[in-house]
């Protein structure tokens, strides 16, 4: 980059901001950095278009993974639901399309995400509140009734029991006559993020692994459309991670599932194109913009560089974004609004192929229909209105974004190394590693809030007395109820024969170690419920024994 | 208030909710502010915590909650409590409670709400000029 400069206007500029008074506040990133009050060619020393930037679709894609990004062809927009019973999402679904949706995201509830049934005492209070209930097959026939699952790309959140779950899927896709080949979409099937920060953990970290990498080399042969993990950052963000933390835990997450992936034999092009990812959207919009453009960068050169891919494809780096959860208030919850309609810009400005924007009232319960318009209709202006689509990576060369863009990529580089030092991926969770920065970082952010260096409108700054709060939804205690007495209907009516036949196969499989999709398709038919699959895993795996601090 | 002894306060996370990191921070601001903290970590059952309130002879309990449950997973605390011989101490919740519940969580025995965006300062003058109900 050209670093021409005029010193004598530069030493001018100097004198004069030596003179003026120091930023109200510290001028850091919500994560903390620091940042400099102006930004020149002198902070992108060696800098070189045609390495560092090149062209969007090219290597190394710090401008997009595709020659024209949304100008070409918008990226989906896609709403994460669920609530009640399968039949309720379904309609909700149904709404959602109606809308404009073009793509479906499935929430399940806290009992189907931690591999409980309706039934089991656990779950009490649970079923149905924060997602959909999901026990058996017929839970999945009811929850895409009517939905032509081979037009529509269909996401689903779920972790520690991934792999029974996506049986469920497939086995009911087939019974409805679609062909898994045309089938696109993603499971989250991210199981190591859940031992940093999500903390939907079932089995120790290694055979949690092994699951994961099941369906991964399943999908490879069977659904080849199909994103078999989506390696997320968005929860170790939510859970008080800086973003540089969130980039370089979540791509060393990626790094680990293909190493265990290649144990299987497979070669990387076989599946690389297929990994996924999912980055939060917080508030500090370069920095979240320099973020998804140094995890594009640094999985592109470890790709090519240290894997060897040579396709193309698996250089890729291609994420979902949801805006920041955490961020949203209960104070003034209108505000929400704004603070997710920035955010979703970020995530746009970054190069996103999918965005979940979230509903204002999102702190206080499930969103209601009329939120979930408003937080549609937000990326509908972004995409129609605003011209932001117009051109790619309108923010290349700016000498601030790829300044940050840079120092990202620093930062991540060294936290790979410090993993490594400490044993690699299980070596680093085993010494709680991951947690102990998280919520380290998590402090350091509290504190600064507390001391009134980070100001959030409505809450420490700005409040209202009088506040009009919002109508929110109301899920019906009734819909437990409802659950339980369906599961109990499906446990009668099965073959107990069928079912104790089914999971000993299970068992089996997981005891020779071999992928255990064909056996969980068989047992997702004989309507093994989760928590039952789950059970039989166990025998064989092991339960995460102790508590998680 | 006894002055020497820290108040001595176990926080919970009840049932199935995974949402820590309200929790932690308040763990450890509470400690550094001089509290004596007890944190058993995640998926406590509701006979789990009051046993730990018993055990720890704790002055608090604060359940964080963040799934929604709070109208099923509080009473049944607070009963357990009772049972227990511990209603002297004095319960807490913090987490994501809809305004239209905390009067009914305050009916059920539950001292304060502490919702999102709490300063630590008032949890932790909240709890100073409380003091303790054990020792009093």
């Amino acid at each position: 980059m050209a670093t021409a400069m005029d010193r004598k206007l530069w030493a001018r500029w100097q004198e004069e901001i030596e003179k003026s008074p120091p930023p109200e506040l510290p001028a850091t990133t919500v994560s903390g950095v620091a940042i400099d009050p102006l930004y020149t060619p002198d902070n992108l020393d060696g800098f070189d278009y045609d390495t560092e930037l090149g062209y969007p679709g090219q290597y190394p894609y710090t401008r997009g993974v595709h020659a024209t990004m949304h100008r070409g062809r918008l990226w989906t927009m896609r709403q994460f639901a669920g609530f009640g019973t399968a039949r309720q999402t379904n309609e909700r679904f149904k709404f959602l399309v109606d809308k404009g949706q073009t793509g479906l995201s499935t929430a399940f509830d806290l009992p189907t995400l931690m591999g409980l049934d309706s039934d089991d005492p656990r779950s009490l209070g649970e079923v149905g509140r924060l997602g959909v209930a999901c026990d058996t097959i017929d839970d999945m026939r009811q929850l895409f009734d009517g939905i032509d699952i081979e037009k529509l790309s269909v996401s689903m959140t779920i972790n520690a029991p991934a792999a029974i779950v996506m049986a469920f899927y497939l086995a009911n896709a087939q019974d409805r006559g679609f062909d898994w080949r045309k089938m696109r979409g993603t499971i989250q099937n991210d199981t190591l993020k859940e031992f940093h920060a999500q903390n939907e953990i079932y089995f120790p970290p290694e055979p949690s692994v092994k699951l994961a990498i099941d369906v991964v080399e399943f999908c490879a042969h069977h659904v080849p459309q199909w994103n078999p993990v989506s390696v997320s950052g968005y929860h170790i963000r939510e859970a008080g991670s800086t973003a540089v933390q969130e980039l370089a835990f979540t791509l060393a997450d990626g790094f680990h599932y293909i190493d265990q992936t290649l144990e299987r034999g497979l070669d990387v092009d076989q599946f690389a194109g297929r990994l996924s990812f999912f980055f939060n959207a917080h508030n500090d919009m370069f920095e979240e913009i320099a973020k998804y453009r140094a995890a594009r960068v640094l999985w592109a050169d470890r790709l090519r560089n240290h894997y060897g891919a040579k396709k193309e494809s698996s250089w890729k780096l291609r994420f979902h974004a949801q805006t920041a959860g955490c961020t949203l208030q209960d104070k003034q919850p209108e505000v929400n609004l704004i603070r997710v309609a920035y955010q979703a810009m970020a995530a746009v400005l970054g190069g996103c192929q999918s965005l979940h924007t979230n509903s204002m009232d999102e702190t206080l319960a499930l969103p209601s229909e009329h939120a979930v318009t408003l937080a549609l209709r937000t990326q509908q202006v972004l995409a129609y209105e605003t011209g932001v689509t117009n051109t790619v990576d309108p923010l290349g060369g700016s000498y601030f974004v790829e300044t940050l863009t840079r120092q990202m990529s620093e930062e991540a580089r060294r936290y790979f190394e410090r993993i490594d030092e400490l044993g690699g991926m299980l070596g680093a969770i085993d010494r709680g590693f991951f947690r102990r920065e998280i919520a380290d970082a998590a402090f350091a952010f509290q504190r600064e809030f507390d001391a009134g260096h980070k100001l959030v409108v409505g809450v420490n700054a700005f409040q209202e007395k009088d506040e009009k709060p919002l109508d929110i939804l109301q899920i019906d205690l009734a819909v437990e109820a409802e659950q339980v007495a369906s599961l109990n209907k499906v446990k009668r009516d099965r073959s107990a024969a069928d079912l104790s036949r089914t999971l000993d196969a299970v068992r089996r499989a997981a005891e020779a170690e071999e992928n255990l999709l064909p056996s969980l398709i068989d047992a997702a038919r004989a309507r093994a419920t989760v928590g039952e699959t789950m059970h039989a895993l166990a025998d064989v795996y092991g339960r995460c024994e102790g508590a998680v601090v | 208030m006894n002055e020497q002894a820290p108040l001595r306060i176990v926080l919970a996370k009840v049932g199935l909710d995974g949402h820590d990191r309200g929790v932690k921070v308040v763990s450890r601001a509470l400690r550094d502010a001089g509290f004596h903290v007890i944190y058993p970590g995640l998926w406590q059952a509701p006979e789990a915590v009051v046993r730990t309130v018993g055990d720890e002879d704790a002055d608090w309990l604060g359940i964080s909650l963040l799934s929604g449950t709070h109208l099923t997973l509080v009473p049944r605390i607070i009963d357990l409590l009772k049972a227990a011989g511990l209603d002297h101490v004095g319960v807490l919740v913090g987490g994501i409670i809809p305004e239209a519940d905390i009067p009914k969580l305050h009916e059920m025995g539950v001292s304060r709400v502490f919702g999102p965006g709490t300063p630590m300062t008032d949890i932790i003058t909240y709890l100073r000029s409380e003091g303790s109900r054990t020792h009093a």
